[in-house]
C-alpha cells in the first residue's frame, strides 16, 4: 500500500512544494470543496448526533468484528453469493486472478481497497487488463501517474494537462472543457462496459444481517460494472460491515455530505447476492485482511479502522493542502492515510511508512471534520511514540516531545504559529533550513515548510468560527 | 496453507482480547422530517435534473409532451400508455445493445426522499430491471405523492434491502476535473422527474 521507492514523506514535500502548479490546483481545489462540504453540513441541525451515532455503530462493530464477519458471510451465502477471505495484498489478488477465469479485460469501479493491494499490477502481470471507468481513475491510469486523493484521486491535473494525457492515449478531445472530456470518456467506456464479461469493485458498506453490499458514486460507471457484466468480484476490507439495515440510515447521510459535499450523491447501488434475471448472475465477495487485525489489536490506534473514507480530512489538513496527496507515498493520504497506512504496514523498518504520522501540525481540523469522530491527533501522536520507540531516543524524539509540550498548551501553540509566520521573511527559497527554539532539532535533519502567511488556527476561527 | 478464514477470525478473538465494552448507539438524530411534494420538487432540480409536478388527470399529457416522437424503453408492467411513442417493451427481456439504442425509459419509482432530493428505485412495480434505466440516456421517473418520504430513515424503514436497490439523485454527474461540475457521464445524462400530486 505504500510505493515501492517512494522517498520519505520530508523528501517527497519539499519537491511537491517548489511544483506551484501542483499547489496551485491542490489550493483551489481543496478551498472550494472545503466551503461547500461546510455548506451540506450546516443544512443538518443534527449533524453531531449523526456523528455520534456513526462512531457508535462503527465501535460496535470493531469490537465484534467476528460475529458481524460471520453474520455477513451466510447472508451473503444464502442470497446466492460466494464468500473469499484473504489474509493479505497476495492471497487476495490471487483469489481475484482465479475468479476472472479467462477474462482478458475486467471493468473497474474505483475502490480504495483494490489500489491497496496492487490489484490492477497484479492482473497485469497475469496477463489481465483491469480497466478503470471513474473518470479521474481513468485520467490517472491513462497517465501512467499516482492518485492523489481518496476522492478525487486527479485533483492534481488541470483541464490542460488532462486533455494532453487523453491526447496521448488516444482519447481525442476538441477542447479542454470539463464537458468534452467527460464525453471522450464516456464514448471510450461504453464498448468496455457493454462488452466485459467481468467487474471489479469496492464496498462502502456491507450489512451484516442481510448480506447487502452498497457502493456509493456520481458517474455511473458503477452502476454499469455493478449491474452489465455476468460475474461480479467484490473487494471488501473487513472493516466495512455494519451491523443492520438500519444503521445505513446514519451512513447514508454523514458520507456524501462529508465527501462530496451533496446531499445525496447521484447513484447508490444496494445489492444481496444474485438476483434472477436482473445483474450479475455470479457474485462474488473477498473478504480483506491485510493489516487491519493487526490493528485492531491495539487499543490506543484501533479507531482509525472507523473510517468510511471520505476524504474530509485531506481537505481541511495544512500539511495536504500544500504537499499533495503522492507526497505520502501511499495509497492512503491526508491526515487518514498518516494514521491507517504505518498500522496496516505494521513493519517499524518501513522508514517511508513510519514516517508518514510526523506529516502533520496536530492543528486538529481533521477531527473537527471526521464523520466518524477519529481522533486522528491523538492517533498520530501515539504512533510517533511508537516510532520513536522502535528507533531509540534521538534528536528527533526530543524534538518530538519539544513539539508535544507546545502542542500542549493552546497558548503556547498560538504564540509558536506566531512566531513561524515571521520565520516566513527568513527564507529566501520558499524554504527554512532553521526552525528558532525547538524546532531547531527537527530541521536540523529536514527542511520545514514554510508556516503559512495566515496560521491555520486564525483561518478556521475566521472562517468556521 | 492454514484457512484464511479460521486464520481471520483468530486474530480479531486475538486483537480484541480486552473485548472493551460496547455502549449502545445513540441514535438523537432526527427520524422524520417534511415529506411534502414541494421540498422534493426543489431538492431534485437543485441537482439540475427536470421536474414536473401534475395532478392525476394531467398526467398522461404531461408524458406525452415529454416522450412522443421518441423510441422508448417500459418495464413489461408499465402501468400508463402514451400516444405517439414507439415502445420496447422489456418483455422478453431486451438485449443490451437494443437498450443502449433507445432515446429514453419511462418507469415509476419505490420510494422518494424529499430533503435529499432522491427517488429509489427497487425493481418492483413499474420499474424493471436494473439495466433498464442505465442504458438510455433519457429517464423519465414518476413518484406518487404517497411515495415521497420526510428522512432517510423514514425511507430506508419503507424498503426491503434484499431487492436491488439504486437511490437515484440527479443525473450523473461527474467533478472530477477541477471540481466542475458535469452533468452526464454513464449513466442517463437527463433525468426527468414527474410528481403526481395525491387526491386532496
Amino acid at each position: 500500500m505504500t510505493w515501492l521507492g517512494s522517498p520519505k514523506f520530508p523528501d517527497a514535500a519539499r519537491a511537491a512544494l517548489a511544483d506551484t502548479q501542483l499547489r496551485r490546483n491542490l489550493r483551489n481545489a481543496t478551498t472550494t470543496i472545503r466551503g461547500r462540504r461546510a455548506e451540506a453540513v450546516d443544512e443538518l441541525p443534527d449533524w453531531e448526533e449523526l456523528r455520534r451515532a456513526g462512531e457508535a455503530i462503527k465501535e460496535q462493530v470493531l469490537h465484534h468484528l467476528d460475529t458481524y464477519l460471520e453474520q455477513l458471510e451466510a447472508a451473503v451465502t444464502r442470497r446466492g453469493g460466494t464468500v473469499h477471505w484473504a489474509r493479505d495484498a497476495a492471497e487476495a489478488n490471487a483469489v481475484v486472478r482465479d475468479l476472472v477465469g479467462d477474462a482478458e479485460e475486467v471493468v473497474k469501479v474505483k475502490s480504495m481497497t483494490t489500489a491497496e493491494i496492487g490489484l490492477n499490477e497484479a492482473l497485469a502481470a497475469a496477463g489481465v487488463h483491469a480497466v478503470e471507468t471513474d473518470l479521474a481513475e481513468l485520467i490517472v491510469q491513462l497517465g501512467d501517474d499516482r492518485p492523489s486523493h481518496i476522492l478525487v484521486p486527479a485533483i492534481h491535473r488541470n483541464r490542460a494537462e488532462i486533455r494532453e494525457i487523453f491526447r496521448a492515449a488516444g482519447l481525442e478531445a476538441e477542447s479542454d472543457d470539463p464537458r468534452v472530456l467527460a464525453e471522450a470518456a464516456r464514448a471510450h467506456l461504453r464498448r468496455k462496459f457493454l462488452s466485459c464479461d467481468v467487474a471489479i469493485s469496492g464496498a462502502n458498506f456491507a450489512v451484516a444481517d442481510t448480506g447487502s453490499v452498497v457502493v456509493l458514486e456520481s458517474e455511473g460507471n458503477g452502476r454499469m460494472c455493478l449491474t452489465l457484466p455476468r460475474r461480479l468480484i467484490t473487494v471488501m476490507g473487513i472493516e466495512k460491515v455494519v451491523p443492520t439495515w438500519q444503521d445505513l440510515e446514519v451512513f447514508l447521510q454523514l458520507l456524501p455530505r462529508s465527501s462530496t459535499a451533496e446531499r445525496m450523491n447521484p447513484y447508490t447501488s444496494v445489492w444481496t447476492g444474485v438476483t434472477p434475471g436482473d445483474g450479475p448472475q455470479e457474485f462474488h465477495l473477498v473478504l480483506l485482511d491485510n493489516g487491519r487485525t493487526a490493528t485492531l489489536a491495539d487499543p490506543e490506534g484501533r479507531q482509525a479502522l472507523r473510517c468510511i473514507r471520505c476524504s474530509a480530512c485531506l481537505n481541511v489538513c495544512p500539511v495536504y493542502e500544500r504537499t499533495g496527496g503522492r507526497s505520502y507515498g501511499s495509497v492512503y493520504p491526508g491526515p487518514i492515510g498518516a494514521i491507517i497506512t504505518p498500522q496496516l504496514v505494521d513493519d517499524p523498518r518501513d522508514e517511508q511508512a513510519a514516517s508518514l504520522p510526523f506529516a502533520s501540525s496536530l492543528c486538529g481540523a481533521c477531527f473537527e471534520v471526521c464523520p466518524v469522530r477519529i481522533d486522528i491527533p491523538e492517533v498520530l501522536t501515539h504512533l510517533r511514540a511508537e516510532v520513536v520507540r522502535a528507533r531509540g531516543r534521538d534528536a528527533e524524539s526530543v524534538a518530538m516531545a519539544a513539539a508535544a509540550w507546545v502542542f500542549a498548551s493552546p497558548r503556547r501553540y498560538a504564540a509558536a504559529q506566531k512566531l513561524g509566520s515571521l520565520a516566513r521573511f527568513l527564507a529566501r527559497d520558499g524554504r527554512l533550513s532553521r526552525l528558532p527554539g525547538p524546532g531547531a532539532a527537527w530541521t536540523s535533519s529536514r527542511d520545514a515548510p514554510v508556516p503559512a502567511r495566515e496560521p491555520f488556527r486564525e483561518w478556521w476561527r475566521k472562517n468556521r468560527g | 496453507m492454514a484457512d484464511a478464514r479460521a486464520s481471520i477470525l483468530a486474530g480479531i478473538r486475538a486483537a480484541l482480547r480486552d473485548r472493551p465494552p460496547t455502549p449502545p448507539v445513540p441514535r438523537a438524530y432526527r427520524r422524520t422530517g417534511e415529506a411534502s411534494v414541494e421540498l422534493l420538487a426543489e431538492r431534485v432540480a437543485h441537482y439540475r435534473a427536470a421536474v414536473h409536478v401534475v395532478a392525476e388527470d394531467g398526467l398522461g399529457a404531461l408524458l406525452g409532451d415529454l416522450l412522443a416522437g421518441r423510441v422508448v424503453v417500459a418495464p413489461a408492467d408499465l402501468p400508463w400508455d402514451v400516444p405517439g411513442v414507439t415502445w420496447l417493451r422489456d418483455d422478453p427481456p431486451l438485449p443490451l445493445d437494443r437498450l443502449d439504442e433507445a432515446d429514453g425509459v419511462l418507469t415509476g419509482c419505490a420510494v422518494a426522499i424529499a430533503p435529499t432530493g432522491t427517488i429509489v428505485l427497487d425493481a418492483g412495480a413499474a420499474q424493471g430491471r436494473r439495466a433498464l434505466t442505465l442504458l438510455p440516456d433519457y429517464h423519465v421517473c414518476v413518484v406518487r405523492a404517497d411515495q415521497v418520504a420526510g428522512s432517510v430513515p423514514e425511507a430506508l424503514a419503507r424498503l426491503d434491502p434484499t431487492r436491488p436497490l439504486t437511490f437515484i439523485s440527479g443525473p450523473s454527474a461527474t467533478s472530477d476535473i477541477e471540481l466542475d461540475r458535469v452533468e452526464g457521464v454513464h449513466g442517463p445524462r437527463t433525468l426527468v422527474v414527474v410528481i403526481v400530486r395525491g387526491a386532496t
